[in-house]
């Protein structure tokens, strides 16, 4: 039996203990909210806090509120399932209820929130391994080593973001509530991420990411897409998503984010803006994809070929962006998406 | 330290005295003695040991029971009742769902779910339920089969 390093496991209430508890237990204490991912990684011994700060208690931070009109506020210990289906986020925001059903499979969605999915560690070919395997191979710089085992040249590590809300949230201009001892921020669900494998989150370590703002509707249409070698369990190897405002025909506002090709999501901006002012036409669509694979930039460590990841990003932005503008979609996109 | 936690488990009420740190498989299988639940690869990445907590399946490898107090959880033990075989595992012993058994008893509370949630499903939506329950026999057809003829049985006596 594989299992966990010994810890004490503190389960506040409220937000403002969970905040105590944090500040209490300093650098021995994580957040802990599904599990789904701390805990694998614990019993890899990625991580070993003696103070467990558990969030599923916290009754405030779950649940959807709000409206089309004025936007949605989702509380970060909402389960993915629940966000999967529920009929406002899947008719509004359909590309975030797509990013949550998603993830993993049934069981990991009715655990995992969508904190935790925001939050998720960056994963890597070289990192995520047990411990006998890490060792055998020798450590790398995310955890026990000195060097980046994919670019051992590099001095920054390039594990890779593996969220799949995260892309979504960007796209959809949503934004994060965190809440720490100062007292809360909102900001820009771009802002959370940083281009580093290791600290690959903004939010300080005794912030708790509470709540993922959406706005207002306002006719925004988005899709996302996800690459996987199996339809279930895996983790995205490149995720794209698009979400689109329109103007009668014209696009008025386009935003293309990439997931999984780097340590942090990507926004493909020129592409979105070769959009702007244009119709969907298949032309456009085309020229679009062909501008957003530039800044998708896969390295070698997750599964399939980075080279395949990369074209993929072209073929993915363009299947996403016929299904916004109600083209058929060819390829096995259905099959992408189940 | 230990802690003290009062767990349901198939309608009964428990009392275990664990660490904080066992998983909820490691407290069935170790402090309660029902092993009935697997332990496959203890990492969320297989389903076998798949068990429901308020009707929903989670897997047991990563949950803390810590949490899970005052919560209905249900393992392969409790469905069988009154000498009875549930109806899904009267049809995999008929069908031949089960080949070495390990993934079985994860397979059959996962389709309880859906069954309880959508009694007559569609073969695609019973792949999507099962989505999270690898076979390592690859003996998938006969589990679909098994959970159709089980629906389609309930559904006859519920009518």
């Amino acid at each position: 039996m594989m299992r966990l390093p010994p810890f004490t496991y503190v389960a506040p209430r409220t937000v403002r203990d969970a905040v105590a508890a944090l500040r209490e237990h300093g650098a021995d204490a994580m957040l802990v909210a599904g599990g789904t991912d701390l805990y694998p990684n614990m019993k890899r011994r990625q991580f070993e806090p003696k103070v467990l700060v558990g969030l599923g208690g916290v009754a405030e931070m779950r649940g959807v509120r709000g409206s089309a009109r004025d936007g949605f506020t989702i509380g970060a210990g909402t389960t993915l399932s629940a966000l999967a289906r529920h009929p406002d986020i899947v008719r509004h925001y359909p590309g975030l209820a797509t990013a949550a059903g998603l993830v993993s499979s049934p069981q990991l969605r009715n655990m995992g929130t969508i904190g935790g999915n925001l939050c998720v560690d960056t994963r890597c070919n070289y990192y995520n391994q047990s411990f006998a395997w890490r060792k055998a191979i020798g450590f790398c710089m995310k955890k026990d080593g000195e060097i980046c085992l994919v670019a051992p040249g590099s001095p920054r590590c390039w594990a890779v973001s593996s969220s799949d809300v995260a892309p979504v949230a960007w796209s959809l201009g949503a934004k994060v509530r965190l809440v720490g001892p100062a007292g809360e921020r909102v900001i820009p669900a771009e802002a959370l991420y940083r281009d580093d494998g290791i600290q690959y989150l903004a939010k300080q370590p005794n912030e708790i990411l509470t709540a993922l703002l959406l706005p207002p509707a306002d006719g925004r249409r988005s899709a996302y897409m996800k690459l996987r070698r199996r339809g279930s369990f895996d983790f995205p190897v490149l995720g794209v998503a698009v979400s689109v405002r329109m103007d009668g025909e014209t696009v008025r506002e386009a935003r293309i984010v990439l997931g999984a090709v780097a340590s942090q999501p990507r926004e493909a901006t020129k592409a979105s803006a070769a959009l702007v002012g244009r119709q969907l036409t298949p032309e456009a669509i085309d020229a679009a994809a062909e501008a957003a694979a530039g800044p998708s930039k896969p390295l070698d460590n997750t599964d399939f070929t980075h080279p395949y990841r990369k074209k993929m990003t072209r073929v993915f932005v363009a299947r996403a962006l016929r299904r916004i503008a109600g083209l058929p979609v060819s390829g096995r996109v259905e099959e992408e998406l189940a | 330290m230990k802690i003290r936690l009062e767990l349901t488990v198939n309608e009964e009420t428990r009392e275990v005295l664990v660490a904080p740190h066992k998983t909820l498989l490691e407290v069935l299988r170790e402090d309660l003695g029902l092993t009935g639940t697997k332990h496959g690869c203890e990492l969320g990445e297989c389903g076998t040991c798949t068990v429901l907590v308020d009707g929903a399946p989670v897997l047991s490898c990563l949950a803390l029971p810590a949490e899970l107090q005052g919560r209905a959880i249900a393992t392969v033990e409790g469905m069988a009742g009154g000498g009875q075989l549930h109806p899904l595992q009267q049809a995999f012993a008929e069908l031949g769902a089960a080949q070495c058994g390990y993934c079985t008893p994860g397979v059959l509370l996962t389709a309880q779910s859906l069954l309880s949630e959508r009694p007559t499903p569609t073969r695609e939506e019973i792949r999507e339920a099962l989505a999270g329950n690898l076979c390592r026999c690859t003996g998938y057809t006969k589990i679909l089969d098994a959970v159709e003829l089980a629906s389609l049985r309930m559904a006859e006596v519920a009518r």
